[in-house]
């Protein structure tokens, strides 16, 4: 089983604006943790923070510490390359690469990680898809272009080829906002028997799915622009979600605003 | 480090040809650009006949090339029909695509003769008789001359002031023409107003674009030309011009005196005006598609 | 600054005002019609005075003394070949890894003025390459040669690829690079791996067009490489290439040098005008797949 990721003062800047401020949380392995609040409230920048992705951007940058078990990831020597071969992450919008069949992006990871002995590849590739619930509907397509699917099984493409690599940690960015009703019916899904095997980090927009599917929830808010985002409130979701102890969490959660 | 290469290339190339230019303009300084005799025998070299011949043939290229390729960038921007829109802009394409060396063989054996027995004389016959353009239009027997340089030019540098334009008009905004059209303006009203006024110096700037080119072109322009030394006002007479005499001279040319230096100060003179027609043309059309967003 | 419309400035009947435009529009046409028609006639008289040239010996034998039947261009061919293949192995590695810097790495200043020393390059007339590479190469070399052609056309080439390169790089979505590193790939291996082949036929694209340049220049090969009656694979030698042939024998006397050289133009044009169609139709097609 996975390690606990620990969050200790992160802060995200953009070049001098500080757009993230002292992040204290716990992630709880084993769980599905979401990640709420209003628009711009800097969820999906807390979660690419976690995986070391918020630096890919020009003159972005992240300080405070997250610990994974007993290893800092933002410490000098730690190389954001390996942190990402532990904690994975999956996108809003299904990005399975164009050049490749469903085969060939279930274990693109692998591949570019120098794994090419076939029958390894079989097996990873059958296991992820079987997690991600797509192995019955794609199995007999496997070597059909990544491209050419319905939005929902793209995405749970998505979802197998992040699992192939066998992370501890899954980051989903707003996974299900792009699809339609059905496919996200089918994320959800996904997302509860993934928490068997990773530690599941959602970040979505959607107070009812969170509600439907995380074990914890944490709640974002940027009062103004002038300052930056923060934590709010972070507890198990039924007592978010039915006894909030911030005001703030309340009225979002009522529907007052956001 | 490999893309620095790009840098070191171009400041390579302007290294080689300053030095070489530099014993030319040592020994005659301004006097290059305005003296009239090129004597490779007696090492004397003013560039003035190359430098006119250059200006009026792009200057007639300029003069044909410019409404041509800004009616048909106008035109592909208002055909909505992809049945005549595709295949016109392919044709364009490929019109950029031919060499110059087909052009000039093209020019010299078809375009020239007809010209010089039809264009010439009617030129002379009607516009010749007219007191302020007669001195431009005095035939000569010549085979080559200056005006068929120039609409070989012309007909080479309309793909490029088109494309470019065309991208330029393309960013004007949509809605800023459909107010025109709902005020009641006819379609070429609507042009003039919203489109054009916007679109005004990324069209300026496409066209020194194409003034680059017609002042470094070549070969055709050799061919066409006549490779007369003498200042002649009549664009019927033959001309000579800078890129064609570095291509005429540079292989016989020889290595005691200043011949090369010459050539290469010629060079060196031909980069640094298309250097600044690039520049400015770059700033015109960034301006233009800046303004219009 | 005004951006909003400005009025026309008088107001006739809307009738006349009609006609003007139709009038207007006409001209557009008129203008279309007038920039597409030398094309016809070009390519025309090209077949027309160009087939009549092509035979076997045109492709096989070298160049013929003058009034002398037969003979043909395959030393020009040949020397074509040699010199824009040199120059294509040099500027592809050279023009795709400039465009690898700018479009995956490069920011600020530094990109800026590789880019714009780009296009600087791209519209500098050819025949001052040629000057360029004449003063560095043969000079040193005492020699002209079929090398110095390629270093000429490398000079020409390097900045189209570049360009064009660039383009197909960016067209890419970004989130195909966000998925590959959060995969935990390295970002060289991602721009190898993924980025790449993604782009992969633009960059053929933008092969092909600087190719197609390379087939036609003429003056830049005049001042390197020389030519040459006969063939020669030796690229520290002079070499001879189509266009310089074409060029040579155009303005001679002799009418059987003359039909040579529309055979010549003929068989450039071809090349020329398949690589260009090609590399639209590639382009093309390629849009539709990644857009």
């Amino acid at each position: 089983m996975s390690e606990a990721l620990s969050v200790q003062g992160l802060s995200a800047w953009y070049g001098n604006d500080r757009i993230l401020a002292d992040v204290d949380m716990q992630i709880r392995p084993g769980c599905v943790t979401a990640i709420i609040g209003p628009s711009g409230c800097g969820k999906s920048t807390l979660l690419r923070c976690l995986n070391r992705m918020h630096e890919e951007v020009r003159g972005a940058r992240a300080t405070g510490t997250v610990r994974f078990g007993d290893w800092d990831l933002y410490a000098p020597d730690s190389d954001p390359t390996d942190v990402r071969r532990h904690i994975g992450m999956v996108f809003q919008r299904p990005n399975p690469f164009p050049t490749m069949t469903v085969f060939e992006n279930v274990v693109a990871g692998l591949k570019l990680r120098g794994q090419y002995d076939r029958s390894n590849l079989h097996e990873r590739a059958e296991s992820a898809m079987r997690q991600a619930g797509v192995w019955e509907e794609l199995k007999d397509r496997l070597n059909k272009p990544g491209g050419r699917l319905s939005g929902g099984q793209q995405q749970r493409l998505c979802i197998a080829r992040a699992l192939a690599v066998e992370p501890q940690v899954l980051l989903m960015d707003e996974p299900a906002s792009a699809l339609d009703p059905i496919s996200t019916q089918q994320i959800e899904d996904t997302v509860q028997q993934l928490k068997e095997t990773v530690t599941v980090v959602v970040v979505t927009h959607n107070m009812q799915q969170a509600a439907r599917i995380s074990d914890y929830t944490a709640f974002m808010l940027r009062e103004s622009n002038e300052r930056p985002s923060q934590l709010v409130e972070y507890d198990e979701t039924r007592l978010m979600f039915t006894a909030p102890t911030d005001p703030r969490t309340e009225a979002y959660i009522t529907g007052r605003f956001g | 480090m490999v893309a620095a290469g790009l840098i070191v290339l171009l400041a390579v190339v302007l290294w080689t040809l300053a030095q070489g230019a530099a014993p030319t303009f040592a020994t005659f300084g301004l006097d290059f650009f305005t003296g009239r005799q090129w004597d490779p025998v007696n090492n004397v070299y003013g560039a003035l006949p190359y430098i006119y011949g250059t200006l009026v043939t792009s200057a007639i290229a300029i003069a044909l090339a410019l409404p041509v390729s800004v009616g048909l960038a106008l035109l592909l921007n208002e055909v909505r029909s992809r049945l005549v829109r595709n295949p016109l802009t392919v044709l364009v394409d490929l019109l950029a695509a031919i060499p110059s060396i087909v052009y000039g063989l093209w020019g010299l054996f078809v375009m020239a003769p007809f010209l010089n027995k039809y264009l010439a004389p009617a030129l002379a016959g009607t516009l010749g008789r007219l007191p302020l353009l007669d001195s431009l239009f005095v035939p000569t027997p010549a085979v080559g001359n200056m005006l068929n340089a120039g609409i070989i030019l012309a007909i080479m540098i309309v793909p490029i002031i088109t494309a470019v334009s065309r991208e330029v008009i393309a960013t004007v905004p949509h809605d800023l023409r459909e107010a025109a059209l709902a005020l009641g303006a006819t379609r070429w009203e609507s042009i003039r107003m919203a489109v054009l006024p916007h679109a005004r110096s990324g069209i300026v700037g496409a066209t020194m674009l194409g003034l680059g080119r017609a002042l470094g072109e070549t070969i055709a322009v050799s061919m066409l030309v006549g490779n007369g030394l003498g200042i002649s006002t009549s664009l019927l007479s033959p001309g000579y011009t800078i890129p064609a005499v570095i291509a005429n001279e540079f292989r016989e040319a020889t290595s005691t005196g200043l011949q090369h230096s010459a050539l290469l100060a010629l060079a060196l003179v031909l980069v640094a005006i298309s250097f600044v027609l690039a520049a400015l043309s770059r700033l015109l059309v960034r301006r233009s598609e800046r303004m219009a967003s | 600054m005004t951006t909003g419309l400005r009025p026309p400035k008088r107001l006739h009947s809307i009738a006349a005002r009609k006609a003007k435009s139709a009038a207007f529009m006409g001209l557009l046409w008129a203008a279309g019609v007038v920039a597409v028609v030398p094309l016809f006639l070009l390519v025309g008289y090209v077949l027309m005075k160009g087939l009549p040239a092509l035979n076997a010996s045109f492709f096989t034998q070298t160049a013929p003394p003058p009034s002398v039947p037969g003979g043909g261009m395959s030393q020009a061919f040949l020397g074509t070949g040699l010199i824009v293949g040199i120059a294509t192995a040099i500027s592809v590695p050279l023009g795709v890894l400039t465009a690898v810097y700018l479009s995956e790495y490069g920011r600020g200043r530094v990109a800026a003025s590789v880019r714009f020393v780009a296009e600087i390059l791209l519209s500098t007339p050819s025949i001052v390459a040629g000057a360029f590479v004449w003063g560095i190469v043969v000079v040193a070399m005492h020699s002209f040669s079929a090398l110095a052609g390629s270093i000429a056309l490398t000079v020409l080439m390097w900045p189209i690829i570049t360009r064009a390169t660039e383009e197909s790089l960016r067209l890419v979505p970004n989130d195909l690079r966000e998925a590959a590193l959060a995969l935990g790939v390295p970002r060289w291996k991602m721009i190898l791996r993924i980025v790449i082949p993604t782009a992969g036929s633009g960059i053929l694209t933008a092969v092909m067009l600087a190719v197609a340049r390379g087939f036609g220049e003429t003056a830049p090969i005049l001042l390197t490489s020389l030519g040459n009656d006969f063939i020669n694979t030796n690229a520290l030698r002079p070499t001879d290439a189509v266009p310089l042939r074409i060029y040579t024998y155009a303005q001679s006397a002799f009418t059987q040098w003359q039909t040579l050289a529309w055979g010549g133009a003929i068989t450039l044009l071809a090349a020329v005008l398949v690589l260009s169609i090609l590399a639209r139709v590639l382009s093309d097609r390629q849009q539709r797949r990644i857009g």
